[in-house]
């Protein structure tokens, strides 16, 4: 395919992409001898809303880096909208919409400046731009704050405005780095209803970063990131049914022989995470009876739950997120410089 | 791959119910990295004329963030004031005071003012102080992330830098006027070839000395570091550009050092220009409006705004340097 039909193609024409949304290969970035991302492959479709789930330090805000454009890859190639995140840099620029996990808006402008700017420096037509900004101003409710200074917005509110403004050069793909991070749990729900909105209407590619294993539940697809690499990618609903069975969490007066009995007495793999036995067996409810009668150390609490994307994290990294940050955390402190290096 | 790129515009239908498909056989998920094929029949986004790096969306960049500046700078009324205060006290304060200290010297009824002779080299002071300041801004840029905002925007890096050299000198000039206009409180008159000459020789400076701040600006990473370009960089150009004392008859030392400082360049030729537009004693003359020499040479006005030109030239270069090298 010549790059010169896929312009035409990729520009004018409905549904004429020849190419994925986003295409990764092999993707490595290294920070000195500290290896963020070890070798990351995927695919995303045109359309899609997919979804980088991990926790923090896992490598998704690089990759997410390098895909636009903002950081070369140390290895490995990626094209974003059928162009090179490397030789084609500004190809790439004008056709992705960035939301940070930090906020970039100018605090002294009003929203509508804000507005203006970007319209102008990714040169949106003239006499589009007006009806442009009017319609993503409207998109995320705050057409009537237009006139005010950024200033005096909200954590929420500021983030809705850099969602309209990612928005407003049409982008074919999208990339929201933690969009919800910092939020309170009502603007969290408000900027997933923003986002379903802007699927259904712009119909664009959507590629999201999250810790949050609930806000997982959105996307098509998610990719889960554990220590630069990409564990499993599927639907959230194939991945929690790949777990297939119920997970069975107990405390008990001594944990270590509880788990060394279910690994004699039951021939099952249990784990200590945050304080809690934990096994997966087909059938949880009838699995706790023989629990009470056939353990030899008295359990204080059991539950039992349906797989969540909690579990699937948990299966397929040997740790659950919470865990997983704690440890990055400590890694962190230890090498301040990769913290530093990474802004 | 061909079901993800099919172009028929019958199957542009979204299709929810292959959702189920892959509940079903979601027993062991394929580690694959492609994505289910019923994505991708979706309505492409509307159509809109993508920037194409022509010349004339550089302009529309260059524009806007002169603009952005412009803005900033309108809605600041507390930062135009406090840039006049300082100038304004040394004008007046430290003027006055060494008038009467300079006077017992000038042959009496001389009639010749000190302040007058300050005057020039206090408007240039106004452009050193402000056009740093408009620049250090590139540093609460980076610190607010509006910086990532613009080196993200698929311009050329040039066009931010000339944006903002274009702004933060715009704005420096602007407060420079506010000075221009209390000439006649010195004793400078109000001729119109005169307020020209001075009002183009300010641009000059201005345009020039932001530059440099940009250069400055590049490499900060915190504000902190403004406290040092302060100290090592504005206030040694200021001193040694003549704006406060007449260069003549000094130490070899402090004579070539105030001959390597660019603002020598600029604070020379809008004296003479403000002296050449008063009668004033010979004897003050030759004290007061002795041009800038190389080796006994007397430099014409024009070399000297060519210094201070090819000086904003060099800077604005490096500034695009080093903001095109800039993730």
């Amino acid at each position: 395919m010549s790059r010169e039909l896929l312009d035409v193609g990729s520009d004018t024409v409905n549904g004429a992409f020849s190419e994925m949304a986003v295409e990764v290969k092999e993707l490595k970035k290294r920070f000195g001898s500290f290896e963020a991302v070890r070798g990351v492959t995927f695919d995303i479709g045109v359309g899609e809303t997919f979804g980088f789930l991990g926790p923090n330090g896992a490598g998704k805000s690089t990759t997410i880096s390098m895909l636009c454009t903002l950081l070369n890859p140390s290895e490995g190639s990626a094209k974003v909208a059928g162009y090179d995140v490397v030789s084609d840099r500004s190809e790439v620029r004008r056709r992705i919409g960035l939301v940070f996990q930090d906020t970039t808006l100018d605090d002294y402008l009003t929203a509508e400046e804000n507005l203006k700017f970007h319209a102008e420096l990714y040169g949106v037509p003239r006499s589009q731009t007006a009806g442009r900004m009017s319609e993503v101003l409207e998109m995320v409710g705050l057409w009537d704050r237009r006139k005010s200074k950024v200033q005096t917005f909200s954590g929420g509110m500021k983030r809705r405005l850099e969602i309209a403004r990612g928005l407003l050069h049409s982008p074919r793909v999208l990339f929201l780095d933690e969009p919800t991070v910092g939020l309170d749990p009502q603007t969290r729900s408000h900027i997933w209803s923003y986002i379903h909105e802007l699927r259904q209407r712009e119909s664009i590619t959507i590629f999201l970063t999250t810790h949050y294993m609930d806000e997982a539940e959105h996307c098509d697809r998610i990719a889960i990131m554990d220590q630069g690499l990409v564990a499993v990618i599927d639907t959230p609903e194939a991945l929690k049914a790949s777990i297939g069975q119920d997970r069975v969490r107990l405390t008990t007066d001594d944990d270590e022989t509880a788990i060394e009995e279910l690994e004699s007495k039951f021939g099952l793999a249990a784990t200590l995470s945050e304080g809690e036995v934990t096994v997966y067996v087909p059938g949880g409810e009838s699995f706790v009876p023989r629990l009470f009668s056939e353990l030899g150390v008295s359990i204080l609490s059991v539950s039992v739950s349906r797989p969540t994307l909690d579990d699937v994290f948990m299966e397929y990294t040997g740790r659950t997120i919470r865990d997983a940050e704690a440890s990055m955390s400590e890694q962190f402190a230890a090498k301040p410089w990769i913290r530093a290096s990474r802004r | 791959m061909s079901d993800v790129t099919s172009q028929d515009p019958q199957s542009s239908v979204l299709e929810g119910a292959d959702l189920d498909a892959t509940k079903r056989d979601g027993g062991s998920p394929p580690k694959s990295g492609r994505p289910p094929a019923h994505l991708g029949r979706t309505a492409a986004p509307a159509p809109i004329r993508l920037a194409g790096g022509k010349f004339s969306d550089d302009l529309r960049a260059i524009l806007m963030v002169w603009k952005r500046e412009l803005i900033r700078f309108r809605r600041n009324g507390l930062r135009i004031a406090t840039s006049i205060v300082q100038p304004v006290l040394y004008l007046f304060v430290l003027g006055t005071g060494l008038s009467s200290l300079v006077g017992k010297g000038m042959p009496a009824g001389s009639g010749f003012n000190f302040k007058t002779f300050m005057f020039p080299g206090i408007v240039c002071m106004t452009i050193l102080f402000t056009s740093i300041f408009s620049s250090i801004s590139i540093v609460w840029d980076r610190e607010f992330g509006f910086l990532r905002e613009m080196l993200v925007a698929p311009v050329r890096r040039s066009s931010l830098v000339i944006g903002k050299c274009i702004g933060g000198a715009t704005t420096s000039f602007l407060q420079a006027v506010i000075m221009l206009a209390l000439a006649g409180l010195v004793g400078v008159p109000y001729t119109p070839l005169l307020m020209i000459t001075l009002i183009g020789e300010m641009l000059l400076l201005s345009l020039s000395i932001t530059a440099l701040g940009i250069v400055l600006a590049a490499r900060m990473k915190q504000l902190d570091s403004f406290a040092v370009v302060m100290q090592f960089v504005v206030l040694p150009l200021y001193f040694l550009s003549g704006a406060l004392f007449p260069l003549r008859g000094l130490p070899g030392w402090l004579e070539f050092l105030t001959r390597v400082d660019p603002m020598t360049y600029a604070v020379d030729p809008m004296r003479r220009t403000v002296l050449e537009h008063l009668s004033i004693p010979e004897a003050a003359r030759s004290i007061f409006a002795a041009p800038v020499t190389w080796f006994g040479w007397q430099v014409p006005i024009g070399l000297e705004l060519g210094v201070v030109a090819a000086f904003g030239a060099v800077m604005l270069g490096i500034s695009i340097k080093l903001f095109s090298k800039m993730d």
